[in-house]
């Protein structure tokens, strides 16, 4: 199939060659993966990026929204009827641990004051919506339409009604990137509700359900236990609920014990979740000798990407 | 039938108007919008990229105005969108653009069918590619799932084929009529 347009002569200078250009934009993307692995120089570039593809995202996202809007507008008198009922009931249903909140926080408030620990932090919550979910196949990430100018900051908690759903890692100005508690190897500092062991839950990745790591054969856990949030890495609020035990499995000649759990929180269904304002600034943590530029591990941030 | 021609692929002795660049920029830009759908779940899974699919047939068709330069944008684009680590998309698009710029004589020479299986072997070179960069960085093995977006691609391309040669198919012949 040949074309009309004119050809010039192949004497006439026409730029590098493929090769040439494919040799110079394969050492630059080795470079910016380098340097986005290892270091977050490009965070500026990426904002920018963002911004761009900002008009684009929203509206791909608007024939979805006027969908639903026109099937929340047809939706019957009658499912807006049961739906009414049954948040009543569930309303009632909660109300004697609602009242008896007051007072039990009050009681905790004065036994805080005498044994002079520290307050307990509560922060505003801000509301967002879930736009998509991830689509790298590679990791757990939801995107919510709150960013920046809502006042979401990096590292904040995301629970919805069930239990913790994940950690914001990125923010952008008008929507942010929230890094799920099913991500490989993100951890929870979490305890054991029934007997307060804690441990760390990390994530194993698409389709592979949680885990406990380096429990010892004889910890006090079992399967069905609930786990909640320790709040000891101060990203997450303590006594959140965060997943149930599925399985322990304690073999003889093993170190640990192989402990898998299941997130409790919608973690890839719901649609609306909270984003907990950040806990109270802790202490900076004393500088350690000889090791004071090593970039912070662990306390339950990791790196997103 | 004559209404019909316009639909069936171009026959390989037919010569096609030149494309006029606004209709490349808005087919990658509706490419790109199609990569953006916020889908979850199965329809996730089956999605092709649709922009390496928009790409590959430039690629193909018309090396001198799109080549592993734009290729390579339109990747960090894609970095960005996906928030992936930045790079992955870039480097995979550039390299599918080069192969495309090497293979083009060779896939146009076969039927649209047999040209669908080799853009296939290039869309699952593109993938292949990233999963590379990203188990090397340390990301675990996605599902055999992730195979099956560049093979919709692949059965995609006869469609994709027709729709963006129609606008440079010259008008019929009085002679055809």
């Amino acid at each position: 199939m040949r074309h009309i347009s004119v050809e010039p002569p192949p004497f006439f200078h026409r730029g590098p060659s493929p090769l040439t250009r494919l040799a110079f934009f394969g050492l630059l993307s080795l470079a910016l993966l380098f340097a986005d692995t290892r270091y977050r120089y490009l965070e500026n570039i990426r904002h920018v990026v963002a911004i761009l593809i900002y008009p684009l995202q929203r509206a791909v996202q608007l024939p979805g929204e006027a969908l639903t809007y026109v099937g929340t507008y047809f939706s019957s008198q009658r499912t807006l009827a049961d739906d009414n009922a049954a948040l009543k009931q569930q309303l009632l249903a909660e109300a004697p641990a609602v009242q008896g909140y007051p007072l039990l926080e009050q009681e905790n408030a004065r036994l805080r004051t005498l044994l002079a620990a520290e307050k307990r932090f509560r922060a505003a919550a801000i509301a967002a919506e879930v736009l998509y979910s991830g689509r790298d196949p590679f990791t757990q990430k939801l995107f919510v339409d709150k960013g920046e100018t809502a006042g979401v900051v990096p590292g904040e908690a995301v629970i919805d009604e069930v239990g913790v759903v994940g950690q914001v890692t990125r923010v952008f100005p008008s929507l942010s990137e929230v890094t799920l508690v099913t991500d490989k190897d993100h951890a929870v500092p979490v305890r054991v509700e029934r007997s307060g062991v804690r441990s760390v839950m990390y994530g194993a990745g698409t389709g592979r359900l949680p885990e406990l790591r380096f429990l010892s054969p004889n910890a006090e856990i079992q399967a069905g236990d609930k786990l909640v949030t320790s709040g000891i890495d101060g990203t997450y609020p303590a006594g959140l609920a965060v997943a149930q035990v599925v399985s322990v499995e304690r073999e003889t000649g093993q170190m640990f014990a192989r402990v898998t759990c299941r997130p409790l929180a919608g973690v890839e269904k719901s649609s609306i979740v909270l984003i907990l304002g950040q806990a109270a600034a802790f202490a900076p943590r004393p500088e350690e000798p000889g090791d004071a530029d090593a970039p912070r591990k662990g306390r339950g941030r990791r790196r997103p990407g | 039938m004559p209404q019909l021609t316009a639909f069936a692929p171009a026959r390989p002795e037919e010569i096609l108007l030149p494309v006029k660049p606004w209709f490349v920029v808005l087919t990658l830009v509706i490419g790109l919008l199609g990569n953006l759908l916020p889908l979850s779940g199965a329809a996730l899974a089956i999605r092709p990229d649709f922009l390496a699919l928009v790409l590959l047939y430039w690629c193909i068709r018309e090396p001198r105005l799109i080549s592993v330069g734009i290729a390579w944008c339109l990747g960090l684009l894609m970095d960005v969108a996906d928030a992936t680590v930045l790079g992955q998309h870039a480097l995979a698009y550039a390299v599918l653009a080069y192969a495309a710029e090497y293979f083009r004589r060779r896939v146009l020479r076969f039927p649209l069918w047999q040209q669908a299986a080799q853009v296939a072997v290039l869309l699952l070179l593109c993938a292949g590619l990233v999963l590379l960069v990203r188990v090397m960085g340390g990301a675990p093995l996605p599902r055999w799932t992730y195979a099956v977006g560049p093979l919709t691609g692949a059965l995609l391309w006869p469609a994709v084929t027709v729709l963006l040669q129609w606008p440079q198919r010259p008008p019929p012949s009085p002679a055809e009529r």
